[in-house]
């Protein structure tokens, strides 16, 4: 479980996060959702521990990240597989070797057997073919890149997966694949799951509960029922927004074919 | 009277402010020197890592440092015989060139090539990995940055730097001599006979000293100030400009503090 009490955080003046409580039980998708630059990837660094909170506690399978030593805190990202926003893919290696480095149990990274196999199977989880091992990341295009990164992400068998704007900047089309893999990952593997997004329509598709964070607090949550049927007037200001650009979006895509 | 209070005032806070941002810059450099003698266990990690750094470095920096070293020591060697020809013993200029050279021309010139050539490449490989959020990706999957990224480039350049160093010394030597027996026609005995005279083991030990401390500001530095990079392309174009000057100013200070404190004791 990952929970998140009365966390609050500020860069100099700027106030990022402010008494922030969040709960993702064990098995379940939660949709972070908001609008750009409001704090939701600081708020999923702070659970992997690359983010120490000002105040308050992050806590995941009861531990406390922020106060974890080096060696137990390695250990517990050994269970979180972290999706970056844009891939963080080691450049100067190739794919295969990318996704080898998230095989984070020492004893199977050892063994070159399994890593081989592992790697081709965490290829062919996100749809890719075993021949894009071989290439360098520069040599992918930006949807291949985030699928990935989210092979490298689940190649140690991670108990959570943590994913930062899995479709950005990504057309309509990619954006569905890879909503459409989040989905099937939760499904094949079962893990628990964090999505950072402002893309309500795929958060909406993948999530078991959405979250709205606002002006450094978590506005409302609940099913996505529930927040779609929400009188909130900034929950209702937010999805308005983002449907109205899925209209204009499927609006110029018609347009264009 | 109250515009004088302001700029006093100013200052202080200019001051202070200098103060703070040294102190937190010597406390994290600090961390990094820790977090690398705790990772120097993980050699399973650094050392493959850091062989493909030192063939890197070492075969790629070769022929500027011996381009370097080679005319450095032919125009010591040609000033010398514009100051000296006449007033002292041809045997001497044995002497000058190979004490110039390994004292001081060989380390010092070969520092400051390296904190240029592999300083700036540290600061901009590290700067980019930071900005690009590689470094937060190797930290996410349980793995140490310092004994992957840090450790492997530091020792590299502890091995290399004073082997290239050994090499700048051989090389600006022997072009002093050749570059001195074609103008002022000195013989090889005599050379020779000038360079013994006055040369002492520790003299070579001191250079490898000096290149040793050089090593550590070249690629410590360096890589400290790429590894705390920020704000995208242009954080990593001033990590690596400040890099530079950085190492190149601590080789300059170590260079003087080294000579008082091993020749003039």
């Amino acid at each position: 479980m990952i929970e998140l009490r009365k966390v609050s955080k500020r860069f100099a003046d700027h106030v990022v996060l402010d008494q922030v409580d969040l709960t993702v039980e064990d098995g379940q998708t939660v949709a972070l959702l908001g609008p750009s630059g409001v704090g939701k990837s600081v708020l999923l660094k702070h659970i992997i521990g690359l983010i120490k909170p000002d105040k308050g506690e992050v806590l995941v399978d009861g531990l406390h990240v922020a106060a974890l030593k080096r060696a137990a805190l390695a250990e517990l990202r050994t269970k979180i597989g972290y999706v970056f926003q844009n891939g963080a893919l080691f450049d100067s290696m190739d794919v295969a070797e990318n996704i080898r480095l998230g095989i984070t149990d020492q004893t199977c990274s050892e063994d070159d057997s399994y890593c081989t196999n592992r790697v081709t199977e965490c290829l062919r989880l996100v749809n890719l073919p075993p021949e894009v091992g071989l290439k360098y990341p520069g040599e992918l295009s930006g949807g291949m890149r985030k699928r990935v990164g989210i092979a490298r992400a689940i190649a140690g068998k991670p108990k959570y997966l943590l994913y930062d704007e899995p479709t950005s900047g990504l057309d309509p089309m990619n954006a569905d694949v890879i909503d459409a893999l989040i989905e099937r990952l939760q499904e094949e593997l079962g893990v628990t799951s964090v999505v950072v997004s402002h893309d309500v329509r795929g958060s909406f598709r993948v999530a078991d509960r959405v979250a709205l964070l606002w002006q450094a607090k978590i506005r409302a949550i609940g099913t996505p029922e529930e927040i779609l049927a929400s009188r909130d007037h900034a929950v209702q200001q937010f999805l308005e927004r983002d449907l109205e650009m899925a209209v204009i979006q499927s609006e110029s895509e018609q347009g264009a074919t | 009277m109250a515009q004088g209070a302001e700029l006093t005032l100013d200052v202080r806070r200019l001051v202070g402010r200098w103060s703070l941002r040294a102190a937190g810059h010597a406390g994290r450099f600090t961390f990094l020197a820790v977090d690398m003698v705790r990772g120097l266990t993980e050699w399973r990690i650094y050392l493959p890592r850091a062989f493909a750094q030192a063939m890197s470095i070492g075969y790629g920096s070769l022929f500027i440092v011996l381009l370097v070293a080679g005319f450095t020591g032919a125009v010591t060697s040609l000033q010398a015989g514009y100051q000296f020809t006449g007033s002292v013993p041809l045997y001497i200029y044995g002497a000058v060139i190979g004490e110039s050279v390994i004292l001081e021309l060989g380390p010092v010139l070969t520092g400051l090539i390296l904190a240029g050539r592999i300083g700036a490449r540290y600061a901009a490989e590290l700067g980019t990995m930071r900005v690009t959020e590689q470094i937060d990706a190797l930290e996410s999957l349980g793995r140490s940055p310092v004994s992957h990224l840090i450790l492997p480039r530091v020792l590299a350049g502890m091995v290399m730097i004073p082997a290239l160093t050994m090499f700048a010394n051989v090389t600006g030597f022997l072009s002093g001599w050749l570059a001195a027996k074609s103008s002022i026609g000195i013989t090889n005995a005599d050379f020779i006979f000038g360079a013994r005279y006055y040369f002492r083991p520790f003299d070579l030990w001191y250079s490898m000293i000096k290149a040793g401390f050089f090593a550590g500001a070249v690629t410590m530095i360096p890589c400290y100030i790429g590894y705390n990079t920020q704000q995208g392309a242009e954080g990593v174009g001033r990590a690596t400009t400040l890099a530079v000057v950085a190492a190149s100013v601590t080789i300059l200070l170590l260079d003087t503090l080294l000579a008082k404190l091993l020749l003039n004791h």
